[in-house]
């Protein structure tokens, strides 16, 4: 399977109306992602944790993802903190970090950390239906989201195709190297892929058209905007209204 | 080759989510609901092509196949690869919300240049001409798409200028694989499936 489930406890978090969690999210993330105060940042990162702390999502989900964002950042850190000029702060060998790369590098680091876990506990963990189901109240173009919808339909099947493709290259004993007959073989497997998911594409497009498609989604479970839901959202409000002004107003933190 | 969530400046955020948005225009309007699940097959085998990884040396990377979609989206590339990233995001956290407009933009658009560069040249009859046209479509969508990557993270501050030369660079190495296994690919398509490369949004 390509998809990696996020696994949780029940909570009044995960049962949110995923409307309200995606625009969270959406306005989150834009403020965090343009902030240059290390305070809005640092609370940020604190709101987002406490919201992953109320959504019992466990920690392993979480963990996992975090190491791979911030392979990334381990990357910018071995550069940034040498490259930016500025005041010394101190020095390894014969590399000095100066204060302004250093403060550049966490603030980086604290942004894109906050940013992830807010996204994994309001966004990963809601499943692609629902998420295709807020995206379609929220004035997206009725075609991405089909697009979107059918992407991750095929995501599976493609990868499973490529799986028995590649266990029949096993069983006839191919190994991979840096060569060009690896390559080659390499493509034609893709390239067989590409057919063969082609092929079923079409399949599948015609028995939808012979059961009356038309193009419009057909949602079985509506969202309800009930009064916990309300709660939570004016909460996310007033977190976001209290980072915008920290961020815009001449408060000093 | 995607951007992480935090690191960009907001002008460069802003300017080309604004671009993204507007490819995708075109894109929207060359698609109707007869070849969308053809364009969801190719935005899922991008998806699919950047979790496999092709051996080189002592490592490995990951292909990223826009030039072949490109090739055989044109325009519809920036949706199929929006959606594409999008899904990404949610499920693996690879780049991010914010980041989103930029990371498409770096993929979609060398995908639509390439599309005008090289895709004539898929419809010749010889076999050599088509090798050379893929490899071309993928040597150089994935030489701009590092170019833009570069771009990006250095019109964000002069400070990563480093950081952006070493991105490039080491995509060097990823630009020829890509072209060859590109190259191929598009040689077995024209043997087997040549409606495939006739282009399938008209």
């Amino acid at each position: 399977m390509v998809r990696v489930e996020i696994k949780s406890k029940d909570s009044l978090l995960l049962r949110l109306d995923t409307r309200i969690g995606l625009i969270y999210v959406v306005l989150f993330s834009i403020i965090i992602a343009v902030s240059d105060k290390i305070s809005v940042v640092a609370f940020g990162l604190l709101s987002s944790f406490f919201l992953f702390l109320f959504s019992r999502i466990r920690w392993f989900s979480l963990l996992h993802r975090l190491v791979f964002v911030n392979i990334f950042i381990a990357f910018l850190w071995l550069i940034l903190p040498f490259s930016m000029p500025g005041e010394l702060f101190f020095s390894i060998w014969k590399f000095n970090v100066t204060k302004e790369g250093f403060m550049y590098s966490l603030l980086i680091t604290l942004k894109c950390n906050a940013i992830v876990i807010t996204s994994i506990t309001l966004l990963s963990s809601q499943g692609i239906f629902r998420l295709v189901h807020a995206l379609s109240h929220l004035k997206i173009s009725n075609k991405i989201i089909y697009l979107f919808f059918l992407l991750y339909r095929y995501v599976d099947v493609v990868w499973n195709e490529y799986l028995s493709i590649k266990r029949a290259l096993q069983i006839r004993g191919f190994k991979f190297s840096t060569s060009l007959h690896s390559y080659k073989t390499y493509a034609y497997v893709l390239a067989t892929l590409f057919v063969r998911s082609y092929n079923r594409a079409e399949n599948v497009h015609k028995a939808m058209l012979c059961r009356g498609f038309n193009g419009k989604f057909w949602i079985l479970n509506h969202f309800k905007l009930g009064y916990k839901d309300l709660i939570i959202g004016s909460g996310m409000f007033f977190n976001i209204l209290f980072l915008t002004i920290v961020q815009w107003s001449k408060i000093i933190f | 080759m995607h951007i992480a969530e935090g690191v960009l400046s907001a002008p460069v955020l802003i300017s080309s989510a604004a671009i993204t948005v507007s490819g995708c225009i075109p894109g929207l309007r060359k698609l109707d609901y007869n070849n969308m699940p053809r364009v969801a097959v190719f935005s899922s085998a991008f998806f699919v092509a950047s979790l496999i990884h092709v051996p080189l040396g002592p490592t490995s990377v990951h292909l990223l196949l826009n030039g072949l979609t490109g090739v055989i989206l044109g325009w519809a590339s920036f949706p199929a690869l929006l959606v594409a990233l999008f899904l990404q995001a949610v499920l693996f956290q690879f780049g991010g919300i914010t980041t989103l407009g930029v990371n498409t933009l770096n993929m979609a658009l060398p995908a639509v240049i390439v599309f005008y560069l090289f895709s004539p040249l898929l419809k010749k009859k010889s076999k050599v001409l088509v090798f050379i046209g893929g490899f071309s479509a993928g040597f150089v969508a994935i030489f701009l798409s590092s170019l833009l990557v570069a771009l990006s993270l250095f019109f964000t501050g002069k400070v990563f200028l480093n950081a952006a030369r070493f991105i490039f660079l080491t995509h060097i190495p990823v630009m020829f694989i890509e072209g060859v296994i590109t190259g191929f690919i598009v040689v077995f398509l024209r043997k087997v499936k040549p409606a495939l490369l006739e282009g399938i949004v008209k």
